[in-house]
């Protein structure tokens, strides 16, 4: 049984519509425009047991959303969901041990206080026993190399040292289900590296369910084998990291290192031309003509070395973030015109 | 407040239960010492205002004196100064500072949501939060308290009163608390339909400041041509710092005050369950709109 289902379900908030100028300020007094905006719609999903997944998606595409009603802040608009056997929006206790939200804008520590004491805090809220607690939190702390910083005030800590005391906060009472929202935010990039690989190492070896939403690729290649790509509050794609590729890069990169700067003499017209740096050549082949291509040029020329990449991944999302983009405008176009 | 919590929190013994509002209350007693300094400061300039109080009515009864009367409204000077400094002790415990705009502040950034992910209830975390921080501060207040008190010991003129009102003064003063307590989140909780508060808490301030007996006793309101005097008995307010101060001073005795503990507990009453609605309903909103 999976340990996330979800059916059918949708999110629309009402947003107030306010125009520019005072006129229309006093108007909005008066009489509100009010506009439906469709924050997540119609998803589907099932997650099981053990996965990390990814979600994936512009700003304001409906990822924190989806994530907040999985823990039970808000209640949907349409549709089914249960997590662990749970209704989230239910908010029952016996659900809320079992999971952790961790928002990677957010803070959940107590300030003033040293991040122990706000441990010791969420020991006795998940009722904790104190064996466990130690040896669990040992453990946390150990991993995230922050053991000497345990009685140091949060407000004194710098952002990454308080996102690894946020995750082990979270993950002290051992939640089956991880919500994580842009964890690595703001990091610097051994920061980040470091909160990747603690991940990881976690998620292997408690074998928990883990959802995660960041911008940063890097995070997502290094944890995730399932990414869902969430578009306009709709799921766009979902599938393994290659096949994203496979689907929304049309094509390769070629990089040529030439015998010398002579041969290079001739390539420089070809099309699609990234760069060229004497006696390096970087160029776009679409993915059928690759093998035709270089056997063309390797007839020709006299090349070194030869390299055929993917594109880099913020490339290829960022084409299917535009593929996605497209297709709805294009639905919705095809929607105004039906209605009269 | 865990009576409201879902039936689910049945799992969870008495004694674990007693466990999470325990540690709470030492992380809050924590957080709080680690403001001592501004508490000590804070406390002396409480008194303040009392100081421009003694002079002002020292002048209005000098006035008074010349008609050849010693008193208004059954209060002589000491009575008056007297009054004063026990609405200051009323006070400290009816003000809640902070509370609605740390409410208000909650749900619009959004932390609330804290309480709606972990199986903790935010009213009873407040509330154990706030008693900490005013044990904490009774605790560092109680000296220069004293030493103002002792200084002013001549203006009680009828002495201690006797146990049974002393100990009707302490019952009141700990309803004030609650009263206090309830009341101001009731107020910050409007902030789930309504993100700005402030203006609703200026108005609570100031309904507060004249209609408590803070600003003045409320013998001197007038009784016509409105009869003022009359309808504040009706409000919650002056259970805020006249009715303390005015059972310690033998202003209200017999049965009239047990009356008016007894009214003081219903109001108490009357905002626990007017809270938890808004609370519930709140979250009901906040969870149905946005987040």
């Amino acid at each position: 049984m999976p340990v996330i289902e979800i059916k059918n379900l949708s999110k629309s908030y009402r947003v107030y519509q306010k125009r520019e100028g005072v006129m229309a300020s006093i108007k909005g007094l008066f009489h509100r425009e009010y506009k439906e905006v469709h924050a997540v719609n119609d998803i589907s999903l099932e997650v099981e047991e053990g996965e990390f997944v990814a979600f994936l998606g512009p700003n304001g595409a409906g990822k924190t959303t989806t994530l907040k009603l999985l823990s039970g802040v808000i209640n949907p608009t349409s549709g089914t969901c249960s997590v662990l056997g749970h209704v989230p929006w239910e908010r029952k206790n016996e659900y809320r041990r079992r999971f952790a939200l961790v928002m990677g804008q957010k803070n959940q520590l107590w300030w003033d206080l040293p991040a122990a004491e706000s441990f010791r805090l969420n020991q006795h809220i998940y009722g904790i026993s104190a064996e466990e607690f130690n040896r669990t939190r040992d453990e946390l702390t150990d991993m995230l190399d922050v053991t000497r910083l345990l009685s140091q005030p949060v407000r004194e800590l710098s952002l990454g040292e308080r996102m690894k005391m946020e995750l082990i906060a979270a993950l002290l009472h051992k939640p089956d289900v991880l919500f994580l929202d842009e964890p690595t935010i703001g990091l610097d990039v051994i920061a980040q590296h470091k909160i990747q690989q603690f991940l990881k190492h976690y998620q292997e070896t408690q074998n928990n369910t883990i959802l995660l939403t960041s911008h940063y690729m890097k995070d997502i290649s290094a944890l995730c084998k399932r990414v869902v790509i969430i578009a306009g509050g709709e799921i766009y794609h979902d599938g393994s990291l290659e096949e994203i590729v496979d689907r929304f890069s049309s094509h390769k990169i070629v990089t040529l290192q030439m015998a010398n700067d002579r041969s290079l003499e001739g390539l420089q017209n070809l099309p699609n031309v990234i760069s060229v740096e004497a006696p390096k050549i970087k160029f776009r082949v679409d993915r059928e003509d690759v093998g035709q291509t270089l056997g063309e040029i390797l007839g020709l020329h006299d090349v070194d070395d030869i390299v055929v990449e993917d594109p880099p991944l913020e490339d290829v999302i960022a084409s299917a973030f535009s593929d996605a983009a497209e297709q709805q405008k294009s639905q919705q176009e095809t929607i105004e015109a039906s209605s009269p | 407040m865990s009576q409201a919590i879902p039936v689910a929190e049945q799992s969870l013994s008495l004694m674990q239960r007693a466990r999470i509002w325990w540690t709470f209350f030492q992380v809050a007693i924590n957080e709080r010492l680690v403001y001592r300094g501004d508490f000590m400061i804070g406390t002396l300039m409480r008194f303040l205002p009392t100081l421009t109080q003694i002079f002002l009515w020292w002048a209005i009864y000098d006035v008074v004196a010349q008609s050849g009367s010693d008193s208004i409204a059954s209060y002589r000077y000491g009575d008056m100064v007297a009054y004063y400094l026990m609405v200051t002790i009323a006070r400290a415990f009816s003000s809640m500072p902070g509370l609605t705009s740390g409410i208000a502040n909650q749900v619009r950034n959004g932390e609330v949501k804290k309480f709606l992910i972990q199986p903790i209830d935010m009213q009873g975390c407040l509330l154990v939060q706030r008693i900490a921080h005013k044990l904490v501060y009774y605790l560092i207040a109680t000296l220069p308290f004293a030493l103002v008190f002792f200084l002013c010991r001549d203006f009680f003129i009828d002495g201690w009163p006797s146990t049974e009102v002393t100990i009707v003064f302490f019952a009141s003063l700990i309803l004030t608390f609650l009263l206090g307590f309830f009341m101001e989140s009731a107020i910050g909780l409007i902030s789930f339909w309504f993100l700005e508060v402030t203006s609703l808490t200026f108005i609570y301030m100031l309904m507060n400041f004249l209609l408590s007996g803070h600003m003045f006793p409320l013998e001197l309101l007038p009784e016509s041509p409105i009869n003022v005097r009359g309808f504040v008995e009706f409000l919650p307010f002056k259970y805020l710092a006249y009715f303390p101060a005015a059972v310690f001073l033998g202003k209200v005795e017999g049965p009239e005050m047990y009356r008016g503990l007894a009214i003081e507990a219903s109001w108490v009453l009357f905002f626990i369950i007017i809270s938890r609605i808004m609370w519930i309903r709140g979250v009901k909103r906040y969870s149905g709109y946005g987040g």
